[in-house]
C-alpha cells in the first residue's frame, strides 16, 4: 500500500500530440479515486502512465514516496485490471490468479492458499478449474479481479473494468468493488467515462477534459461546486440545464423570465467580475411544481409558465421537460459535451430545452401549461467564453 | 454464399438425423439439392485431379512396369514395395529427406519467428521491412539454386572463395548442409509470414497484462505469445514440414541427387522418369504420400488444431 503522487506529468507523443499536460494529483494510501472524462480526455494515458505501459515525458511519478518514471511495470509492484479483463486463455482461472504468484516464485502452498482466498472473496470457487471463454463477462470481470488482488500490490488500478458488462451487472459490480475496496484498503485508481460510476464510487473523482485536469474533488463537492461548465455538465444525470442570460445589475434576463439574484450570489458575481452575458445553470431537482411549494418558500424563488413537452413518470418522482424561446447557450465546453454524449444534433432545435425534476404528487400534464418555481439561491452563473463559474465558492 | 448453403444443409442433416428420418420438407430438400449441386463442381475436379492420380499409382505400384521393357507388364502384388523397402538407396534417401527437414524446418521456425517479432513489431518503416524480407519467397527457387550453385562453385563463385575455394559441393555432408541452407534462405520468410499472422492475435491487452504481473519480455514471449500462437505455429509447421519433406528442385540444381544427397523425391524422380521404371516410381510416390499423411496426422494429434481456451484444449 502506498500512496500515488503525480508531480505536473506530462504526456505528449512523438507526432506532438499532447495526451496529456500537466497533471498534478496526490492519491492519499488507501484512497478510491476516479479519474472521469469523455473520450480522448487523457484518462486511460494517465492510468497507463502510473502503470508503466506509457513513458512519461516530462513530470514525476512517485509511488510510495520513490520515483518511478523509470521503473519497468513489473518492478512497480501494482496490478491493473483491463476493460478487456485480459484473461489468459489458455490457463484455467486458477493459473490465471496464480499467474503474477508463479512469476514471483512463491511457494506452492502459499499460491494454493492466497488463490484460494481470493477465490472465496470474489465467490470463484466452483469456476476454479474452467478456462475463461467458458465464463459469463461478470465472472471473467472478477477472475481479473482475483488476478490483481493475490499478489497484493501496491495498489490497483482499473481501466474502465466494468463497461463490457450489461447494465444491470454493472450496477451490482459497482458495488461489490466498492465493497472489495473498502475491504482491502488498498489505494486504487479507477478510470471510467460514466459519470454515475464516479460519482457512486470513489472517495475524490478526477474531472479531465483535453488532457487537462479540471477539477479535483469528493463526488458530492464536484456536484455542488462544479469549478466550470465542463465540470458542472458532466457531472450529475440528467445533467444541469444551461439557459444564456444578460446580467445587468442584479437582474438576470433569461428565457426564464427576469430572475432576481439573492444577495449571497450578487456578492459572489460581483467579487468574480462577471461579464453581461453569462450562462445560467440549474440542476433539474431544483425546480419543482408551484402549486406543491410551501407559500413561505416561494419569496426566495422564481416561477415560470411554460408548455410541458413531455413528462416521464418515475414513480418516485416526475421528469418534465420544456422548450423555452430563445437562443441555446453555447460555448466550447457545452458544444464538447454534446458530442460527447451524442446530443450534439438531438438538441439541435430552436429553443432552450429545460429538464426539470418534480414531484410525484404534481399534476402537471403533457402538453399543457404548468407552472414551475425554481430556488433561485440554487443557481449557478458560468461565463460562456472561459467556461468559469461565476459563484464557485469553496466550502 | 454456396458455402453457407451447403454448411446450412449440412446441419439441417446432422440435426434431423438423431430423430431417426423425419421427413424433409420440399424447402428443406430443395435447399440440400442445392447444396451438392454447389458442391459438385469442386468434387469433380478434386476427384479427377488428385484421387484419380493417386488411385492410378496404387495400381501401378502393385505392377511390374518398366517402360524399357512394356511387354513384360504384370501384377505382382507387394514385390515392388518390398524391393523399395530393401533398398539401401530408399533408406539412404529416407534418412537424408529427414535429416535435412528436421535441420531446417528447426531453423527456419526460430528465424521465422525472430523475423515476425521484428516485423510485427518495428514501427518505422514498417512495410519496407516486410518488403525486403519477403523479397527471397519471391524468387523462383530454381533461379535461386543456380545462384547458389556458382556461388559455391570454386573459381567463379564468392562463397567457395570465401570458404577457402573447397567444391563443398561435391562432398556428402557439405553439400546437405548447403542445400539446407538454400532452402533455409528461400522459405523462412514464407515461416515468418503464417508466424507473423498468429502474433497478429495475441491482444496487446495479454502483454501489457502480464506486464504488470511481474513477466519478463522473455516470460512474456514463452508463457503468453507461444501458447496463444500454437495454432499457427503448428500451420506454419506443418506446411513446411511437408514442404521440406518433398524437397526437389534445390537438390536436383545444386547436387543433383549425387554423393547420396538424394532425397525420396529425387530418387522417385530419378526410377520414375529417368529410369522410366513405372512400377518402382509409383511405389515410391505412394510411400511418399503415406509418409507425409502420416506426418499431417501426427501434428494434429499431437498438438491439436482448436484456438487455445477450449476445455480440451482442442484436441481431437
Amino acid at each position: 500500500m502506498a500512496e500515488i503522487v503525480l508531480d505536473k506529468v506530462t504526456k505528449k507523443y512523438p507526432d506532438g500530440a499532447l495526451a496529456v499536460q500537466e497533471v498534478d494529483i496526490e492519491i492519499a494510501d488507501g484512497e478510491f479515486i476516479i479519474l472521469v472524462g469523455p473520450s480522448g480526455c487523457g484518462k486511460s494515458t494517465t492510468l497507463n502512465m502510473i502503470a508503466g505501459l506509457e513513458d512519461i515525458t516530462t513530470g514525476e511519478l512517485r509511488i510510495g514516496g520513490e520515483r518511478v518514471n523509470e521503473r519497468a511495470p513489473k518492478d512497480r509492484d501494482i496490478a491493473m485490471v483491463f476493460q478487456s479483463y485480459a484473461l489468459y486463455p489458455h490457463m484455467t482461472v486458477r493459473e490465471n490468479m496464480a499467474f503474477p504468484l508463479r512469476l514471483a516464485k512463491v511457494d506452492n502452498a502459499t499460491v494454493e492458499k492466497k488463490v484460494n482466498d481470493a477465490a472465496d472473496i470474489l465467490d470463484l470457487g466452483q469456476h476454479l478449474d474452467r478456462k475463461p471463454s467458458n465464463l459469463s463477462g461478470g465472472q471473467r470481470q472478477r477472475v481479473a479481479m482475483g488476478r490483481a488482488i493475490v499478489r497484493s500490490p501496491k495498489a490497483f488500478l482499473m481501466d474502465e473494468p466494468l463497461s463490457n458488462l450489461d447494465a444491470k451487472l454493472r450496477v451490482q459490480m459497482r458495488t461489490s468493488v466498492s465493497r472489495l475496496q473498502k475491504q482491502l484498503g488498498t489505494t486504487m485508481v479507477y478510470v471510467t467515462h460514466d459519470q454515475t460510476e464516479a460519482m457512486t464510487l470513489g472517495d475524490r473523482v478526477v474531472v479531465m477534459r483535453g488532457g487537462a485536469v479540471q477539477q479535483i474533488g469528493a463526488p458530492q463537492y464536484l456536484y455542488d461546486h462544479p469549478a466550470n461548465l465542463f465540470v458542472a455538465g458532466f457531472i450529475g444525470s440528467p445533467s444541469m440545464n444551461f439557459v444564456p442570460a444578460g446580467l445587468e445589475n442584479g437582474l438576470l434576463r433569461s428565457p426564464l423570465g427576469d430572475i432576481q439574484l439573492t444577495d449571497r450570489i450578487r456578492r459572489l458575481v460581483e467579487a468574480a467580475d462577471a461579464p453581461s452575458e453569462v450562462i445560467v445553470g440549474i440542476r433539474p431537482e431544483h425546480f419543482e411544481d408551484s402549486s406543491l411549494v410551501e407559500e413561505h418558500q416561494r419569496g426566495g424563488g422564481h416561477t415560470f409558465t411554460s408548455n410541458v413537452d413531455v413528462l416521464e413518470s418515475m414513480g418516485s418522482d416526475k421528469f418534465a421537460y420544456f422548450t423555452l424561446s430563445g437562443e441555446q447557450a453555447t460555448s466550447a465546453e457545452l458544444a464538447e459535451l454534446a458530442a460527447d454524449s451524442g446530443t450534439a444534433e438531438a438538441s439541435g432545435g430552436g429553443g432552450v430545452s429545460l429538464v426539470t425534476r418534480i414531484d410525484a404528487a404534481s399534476t402537471a400534464k403533457e402538453g399543457e401549461q404548468a407552472e414551475i418555481w425554481f430556488n433561485a439561491d440554487k443557481v449557478q452563473l458560468f461565463d460562456p467564453q472561459s467556461g468559469r463559474n461565476l459563484t464557485y465558492t469553496e466550502d | 454464399m454456396s458455402q453457407t448453403t451447403t454448411e446450412r444443409s449440412g446441419g439441417a442433416v446432422k440435426a434431423a438425423e438423431p430423430k431417426k428420418k423425419v421427413a424433409l420438407s420440399e424447402g428443406k430438400k430443395a435447399e440440400r439439392r442445392l447444396g451438392w449441386l454447389l458442391c459438385a463442381p469442386a468434387a469433380i475436379i478434386m476427384l479427377a485431379v488428385t484421387a484419380w492420380p493417386i488411385i492410378y499409382s496404387v495400381y501401378l505400384s502393385l505392377q511390374r512396369y518398366d517402360l524399357k521393357f512394356p511387354d513384360r507388364q504384370e501384377f505382382v502384388g507387394l514385390d515392388n514395395y518390398a524391393t523399395v523397402l530393401s533398398s539401401p538407396y530408399w533408406w539412404n534417401a529416407v534418412w537424408v529427406t529427414t535429416v535435412m527437414t528436421v535441420v531446417s524446418v528447426v531453423i527456419e521456425l526460430v528465424l521465422g519467428m525472430a523475423l515476425a517479432l521484428i516485423m510485427h513489431r518495428t514501427l518505422v518503416g514498417r512495410g519496407i521491412v516486410r518488403t525486403s524480407t519477403l523479397i527471397p519467397y519471391g524468387i523462383v527457387t530454381v533461379v535461386a539454386a543456380f545462384s547458389w550453385r556458382y556461388a559455391w562453385t570454386p573459381g567463379t563463385g564468392y562463397l567457395a572463395e570465401l570458404m577457402g575455394g573447397d567444391p563443398v559441393l561435391t562432398e556428402k555432408i557439405p553439400a546437405l548442409a548447403v542445400v539446407i541452407l538454400a532452402e533455409v534462405w528461400k522459405t523462412t520468410p514464407f515461416m515468418a509470414l503464417l508466424l507473423m499472422a498468429g502474433l497478429a492475435l495475441v491482444p496487446d491487452d495479454l502483454l501489457k497484462a502480464a506486464a504488470l504481473d511481474g513477466a519478463s519480455g522473455w516470460q512474456r514471449f514463452t508463457k503468453v505469445i507461444l501458447p496463444l500462437m500454437k495454432p499457427a505455429i503448428l500451420v506454419a509447421l506443418l506446411f513446411r514440414t511437408l514442404d521440406a519433406f518433398r524437397i526437389f528442385d534445390n537438390l536436383f540444381v545444386l547436387t543433383g541427387g549425387s554423393q547420396g544427397t538424394s532425397s525420396v523425391s529425387m530418387l522417385t524422380y530419378n526410377n520414375l522418369i529417368k529410369g522410366l521404371n513405372l512400377g518402382i516410381g509409383s511405389t515410391m510416390s505412394v510411400l511418399i504420400f503415406i509418409a507425409v499423411a502420416i506426418i499431417a496426422f501426427v501434428f494434429i494429434k499431437l498438438f491439436g488444431t482448436a484456438a487455445p481456451g477450449s476445455d480440451d484444449g482442442g484436441k481431437r
